[in-house]
């Protein structure tokens, strides 16, 4: 066992994650408390360009080859199992992002080392690793202290600032030969981008975010109304989108859009994890919710606790009676 | 084509968590549990690919409390099989554990496909899916929306990525996807449905294995997010709410004034 610290590095199209700066922050942190070195671990082709932005890193682990680009998940677990299972660090963070789903939890089982998801934060205490996950859509905060000597953490998007992670320059960088894989039972067809839509949400000053509160289609006058007042445009948390409601355009979070819009009115929005790493960003939120413990009220500026069909329209008219 | 979607109790967000005296766990004797919002998306994607393409879908849950209308409720939808696993509260808490207990009983079930939710709001320790499918020796795909055939031994699984980009992948069966969305809203099944089925069709029941895996973490405190950072929260009827926020937009110069 080392006590080095590894962060998988997550890329797509040539482009490092954002997560991954963040993850090298605290991945520092946590390497200062171990005495350890600070390990970057990517798999791919053609990554030697990502290297150089990876120089927070003490050493760069590159395993390169044609079946690694693009990312699969059985072919990226292969090879990150390989190089981690050489090198054995005590602490190994991945991104809670898709890829960080499949290979966190996927090296946890390959390795047979724990894995706590859904993190916000680590650090050791005397020699245990410590871990604090955000479940039951961010209501509550579970601190667990890990066993064994490795563990997997996956770390929620946001949990640090990504400018600690964000240095450029010469990491030794290390070619590890990756192990010949039979043939492959995910196969990579296509990569499909969204389609062009109405708006460009991450480009608006002011957005009024509707959620499952909202109960039916029928209600969207409510938010579209506050949003023409405010001259500013509807989006939404993803289940409105999953119903059909509004057009995928429109998402605001993890699989959808990042936004930081001067304003941003959260209407009938819950405040999960992945809804926050959309719009924490914003310069000035708004939530009207009907329940006080709501997480959606930990990144608010401002919060109404009531019924947006109460709240809302008297806010729409008040705007208009003064423009 | 059999399609087996384990399906999860977990607690109802929208009632207030309490957190039990020793402050480790909820108060479990409160809750009201519901299935899991991403397992229901599971559900549907099942009966969607059975709906176009001919399969026969079994949804397995481990018997964890409530669990016997939320199976009814599949049968009624259209599932053709539902089984509980009783005896499983070992596995409880723990990802790992529960797909280790399901895997065992995925031995005994034909399984072409397997389709879960990509993740449970309690979740602690990783996902059913990924862990289901390492335990049973199969290719996954997580954060999935949208299943295809391909051919008779493959599907097309579509993984989501931020701002609605979408990999496509093909993967050979079996294997495990993690359902993030149906193609299409999760069906209703009407309460006299629901309530026929229980009248007429039954529950298969079978014990559960012991797991013989873990979390490897032990929770030490569970707790509500620090009252710090929190949002000043403006109280009043509506119309003084609306002055408020009114004069608040203003000041930062959101609103003409
Ligand atoms: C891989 C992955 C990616 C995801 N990506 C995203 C993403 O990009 N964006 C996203 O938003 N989610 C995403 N999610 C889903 C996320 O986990 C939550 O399920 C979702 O954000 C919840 O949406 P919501 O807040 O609208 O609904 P809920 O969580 O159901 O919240 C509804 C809220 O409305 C309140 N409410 C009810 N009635 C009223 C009323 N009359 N007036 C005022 N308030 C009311 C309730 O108190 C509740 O807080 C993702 C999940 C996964 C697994």
């Amino acid at each position: 066992m080392s006590q080095d610290v590894a962060v998988v590095i997550e890329h797509l199209g040539g482009k490092i994650a954002d997560i991954v700066f963040e993850m090298l922050g605290t991945g520092r942190e946590l390497a200062t408390s171990t005495g350890g070195k600070l390990l970057a671990v990517a798999a791919g082709q053609g990554l030697a360009p990502l290297a150089k932005e990876l120089g927070a890193a003490d050493a760069v682990l590159l395993c390169q080859g044609a079946g690694l680009e693009p990312y699969t998940p059985d072919a990226h677990q292969q090879a990150l199992a390989a190089v981690l299972t050489a090198r054995a660090p005590r602490i190994t963070l991945v991104g809670n992002t898709s890829i960080g789903m499949d290979l966190g939890a996927g090296l946890a089982a390959a390795l047979g080392w724990p894995l706590v998801a859904y993190c916000r934060g680590a650090r050791l205490e005397g020699g245990t690793l410590v871990a604090t996950s955000q479940i039951y859509g961010g209501k509550l905060l579970a601190e667990a202290a890990v066993a064994g000597e490795h563990a997997i953490v996956s770390m929620l998007a946001g949990s640090s600032p990504a400018e600690a992670g964000r240095a450029a320059g010469a990491s030794a960088v290390e070619e590890i030969a990756v192990p010949a894989g039979g043939p492959r039972r995910v196969r990579f067809r296509r990569l499909i981008q969204p389609a062009a839509g109405d708006v460009d949400i991450t480009r608006e000053g002011v957005l009024v975010s509707v959620g499952r509160g909202l109960q039916s289609k029928d209600n969207l006058p409510v938010v579209e109304e506050l949003a023409r007042a405010l001259g500013g445009t509807v989006s939404a948390s993803r289940p409105i989108v999953d119903q059909g409601w509004l057009p995928k355009t429109r998402q605001v979070g993890k699989s959808g859009m990042t936004v930081k819009p001067k304003l941003y009115v959260a209407v009938g929005i819950s405040g999960a994890p992945e809804h926050l790493e959309g719009m924490r960003g914003a310069e000035l939120i708004v939530a009207v919710n009907t329940d006080a413990n709501a997480p959606i009220f930990t990144v608010a500026h401002y919060g109404v606790v009531g019924d947006l069909f109460d709240v809302l329209p008297p806010l729409t008219e008040k705007i208009k009676a003064s423009a | 084509m059999d399609i087996v979607v384990p399906i999860k109790m977990v607690p109802d967000l929208v009632e207030e968590l309490e957190i039990d005296s020793e402050g480790r766990d909820l108060d479990r004797s409160s809750l009201k549990l519901r299935i899991s919002e991403w397992d229901e998306q599971a559900v549907e994607e099942a009966l969607l690919l059975r709906d176009k393409h001919g399969a026969r879908v079994t949804v397995i849950a481990l018997d964890t409390g409530d669990v016997d209308e939320t199976l009814f409720t599949c049968l009624a939808k259209g599932a053709d099989r539902a089984i509980k696993l009783l005896g499983g509260e070992a596995a409880q808490g723990s990802s790992r554990a529960t797909a280790s207990v399901l895997a065992k009983a995925l031995k005994g079930i034909p399984h072409d496909l397997v389709l879960t939710g990509v993740q449970a709001v309690d979740d602690r320790d990783g996902q059913v899916a990924v862990f289901l499918a390492e335990a049973l020796g199969l290719p996954h795909v997580s954060v999935v929306s949208g299943v295809e055939p391909a051919g008779p031994n493959a599907v097309v699984a579509r993984q989501e990525y931020a701002g609605g980009v979408m990999a496509e992948f093909e993967v050979d069966l079996p294997c495990v996807l993690g359902i993030q969305a149906a193609r299409e809203a999760p069906r209703y099944a009407p309460v006299s449905r629901v309530r026929q089925a229980m009248k007429t069709l039954k529950l298969e029941a079978a014990a559960a294995a012991a797991p013989d895996a873990g979390a490897g973490s032990t929770v030490r405190r569970l707790a509500k997010p620090d009252a710090g950072g929190r949002a000043e929260i403006l109280e009043g009827s509506p119309e003084e709410v609306a002055e408020k926020l009114y004069a608040i937009l203003k000041g930062k110069g959101l609103v003409k004034s």
